[in-house]
């Protein structure tokens, strides 16, 4: 008698330290291989899209904080240059500037909480402790800008919403002359770790043309040996200016993708330095009173300023008809916003292109015939975010 | 290759399967047939000189008060030309759109997305399930006809020790006002350039 094929079904999720919020996969088992793997997403989904339509393009912005929010300032930018590129304005080069250096402290922040805590799910704790201190560093400075820690609702349509206080750059130059020894540190406690490697080299390789077809992006395609990057190949901002290097992977497998993302981390830091020289002073948003609000002083002193600031922030900037794709380089690969104007001072539709949802999609390629143990591996070195992916 | 050359090559190659092709604020943007789409993707995929190898996202837009009242945009991007494309198909929901999958494996999760959100259905999608929403869910959000504050709540019932699902009952009405004026909102910035234009 032929022996019969028994497969047994997993629950993982949505409820497990090693899913990464609310990832809910049902595994079908042989053994402890997988055969198959069928994730069930949206249990965070809280229907930003919908809500967006019904909000002001200023509104709308502090939607973005809450997608990815380990690096909510990348986020904010592409919705703010796609409106930009409907406005068909320019901004002022101090807030290119501030754009970029807190977009790259953004970088750093998500990389530093996903090497952690990848570290964290193949079984190491202390990278976790070492580099949630960093990370608190520079949520302070996301927060002496915004006012706020991680949903900081700091970019505006033209520019930013308000310079930065005296000596935050300062600070951040100090902070990268410390950095690079933390991640030495890191890299001490990781690169050579026996059980760290053994976790993850040869473990969910993907080639250059699966990583293509999968709609890969990001550090899950440079991890494959793409060098793509859209901060060099479709600049945007200042970042022709600045150089920096853009770290490739060899092998595919997961132990590259956590070595690109410590070498971006160097890369940032160097970008960040880059711009705190370059940084010139000036105005930090467009001086186009329809669309950025008055000062408080001329509030006090002018109707034409009050009024605008009433019209403002009623009924909003109206942005011409059009529609437009922008997308950044987002720590976690190409966020896209698709937005379609109506010609009103509200989005007719807002189409978020979250990277991390095409990244999401490919984990029953990924781990086709690899071990149970390799599950949280490989969806630690995929940097998911449910909030960018449920949206 | 820039967009103008591609351009120049798609109104060549495809003159009798695509409707019209434009170019605005710097993307390129093709109307396409949706008995034609997929012979469109493919060529856009395999031809030589295109190689768009990377479908970026499918987006769906609804227009109750259209003729066709939905329209689909799918994005895709070649890294070798360092260009993107955006093919748009307008139609009614009577119609069937062809899946992708076959051509971009991550067409998968991104079609199940637009049926769930928009109720338009795939010929040949392997698994046409619904993605984001709630298990057993009913309609479809992003439709303009769809309320902001949907039809259904969930709680925790103390007397049932479960959870439950009840009819929407809100306080206090969704707060919508009517804030639109005659405000000449942005326009103007299109008259100052126009000036400078004639001036210079």
């Amino acid at each position: 008698m032929a022996k019969e094929k028994k497969t047994m079904n997993l629950n993982f999720g949505p409820q497990h330290p090693a899913a990464h919020g609310v990832l809910r996969l049902i595994l079908e088992l042989d053994g402890e291989l997988v055969e198959k793997v069928d994730p069930h997403i949206g249990l965070l989904h809280r229907g930003t899209e919908k809500l967006i339509e019904h909000k002001t393009y200023a509104q709308a912005l502090p939607y973005f904080d809450r997608l990815d929010y380990v690096a909510p300032m990348n986020q904010e930018h592409a919705f703010a240059l796609a409106t930009e590129k409907l406005l068909d304005i320019q901004i002022p080069i101090r807030a290119q500037y501030l754009r970029v250096i807190f977009c790259e402290i953004g970088r750093i922040l998500s990389h530093l909480l996903n090497i952690t805590t990848q570290a964290l799910d193949v079984g190491a704790l202390t990278p976790s402790l070492w580099g949630f201190e960093e990370r608190e560093t520079l949520m302070t400075f996301y927060e002496r800008a915004s006012g706020s820690r991680l949903h900081a609702n700091y970019f505006r349509t033209g520019g930013v919403h308000q310079d930065v206080p005296n000596n935050l750059l300062v600070d951040i130059g100090k902070f990268c002359e410390t950095f690079p020894k933390i991640i030495d540190d890191l890299e001490n406690l990781l690169t050579d770790n026996r059980i760290f490697k053994q976790r993850n080299v040869q473990i969910g390789i993907v080639t250059k043309e699966e990583a293509l077809a999968h709609s890969f992006s990001g550090v899950m395609l440079r991890g494959s040996g793409v060098a793509w990057d859209l901060r060099k190949s479709q600049p945007y901002e200042c970042y022709k200016d600045l150089d920096f290097k853009v770290p490739v992977g060899k092998n595919g497998d997961c132990y590259d993708r956590y070595l690109c993302r410590v070498e971006e981390m160097r890369e940032s830091v160097k970008i960040i330095k880059q711009c705190l020289k370059k940084i010139p002073t000036g105005p930090i948003k467009t001086v186009d009173g329809k669309i950025s609000p008055p000062t408080r002083d001329q509030l006090k002193e002018s109707m034409e300023a009050l009024i605008h600031h009433f019209k403002l922030f009623t009924e909003g900037y109206r942005v011409p008809e059009g529609k437009v794709y922008t997308a950044v380089e987002a720590p976690k690969g190409e966020f896209g916003v698709y937005l379609i104007s109506d010609g009103s001072s509200k989005p007719y539709r807002c189409k978020i292109r979250a990277p991390g949802f095409s990244h999401l999609q490919a984990m029953d390629y990924l781990l086709k015939g690899h071990m149970l143990a390799d599950v949280p591996a490989v969806l630690g070195s995929l940097d998911i975010v449910f909030g960018e992916v449920d949206r | 290759m820039n967009l103008t050359d591609l351009n120049k090559l798609i109104n060549s190659e495809l003159t009798t399967k695509i409707k019209n092709t434009n170019i605005e604020n710097n993307e390129l943007s093709i109307d396409v047939k949706v008995e034609n789409l997929y012979q469109v993707i493919l060529f856009l995929k395999t031809d030589e000189k295109c190689k768009f190898k990377q479908l970026i996202d499918i987006v769906a837009a609804d227009y109750p008060d259209e003729e066709y009242r939905f329209e689909i945009c799918y994005l895709f991007l070649s890294h070798e030309n360092n260009l993107r494309i955006k093919i748009i198909i307008n139609f009614n929901l009577d119609e069937k759109i062809p899946s992708i999958t076959k051509l971009y494996p991550s067409a998968n999760w991104m079609e199940r997305e637009v049926f769930d959100m928009y109720g338009i259905k795939f010929k040949n999608h392997p698994d046409l399930r619904r993605i984001l929403t709630d298990y057993g869910f009913d309609g479809h959000p992003l439709r303009k006809d769809f309320p902001l504050t949907g039809f259904n709540e969930v709680r925790y019932s103390e007397k049932d020790k479960k959870v439950i699902y009840e009819k929407v009952k809100l306080e206090q009405d969704y707060r919508k006002f009517d804030f639109d004026s005659p405000w000449e909102g942005t326009k103007y910035i299109d008259e100052i350039k126009n000036k400078g234009k004639q001036d210079g």
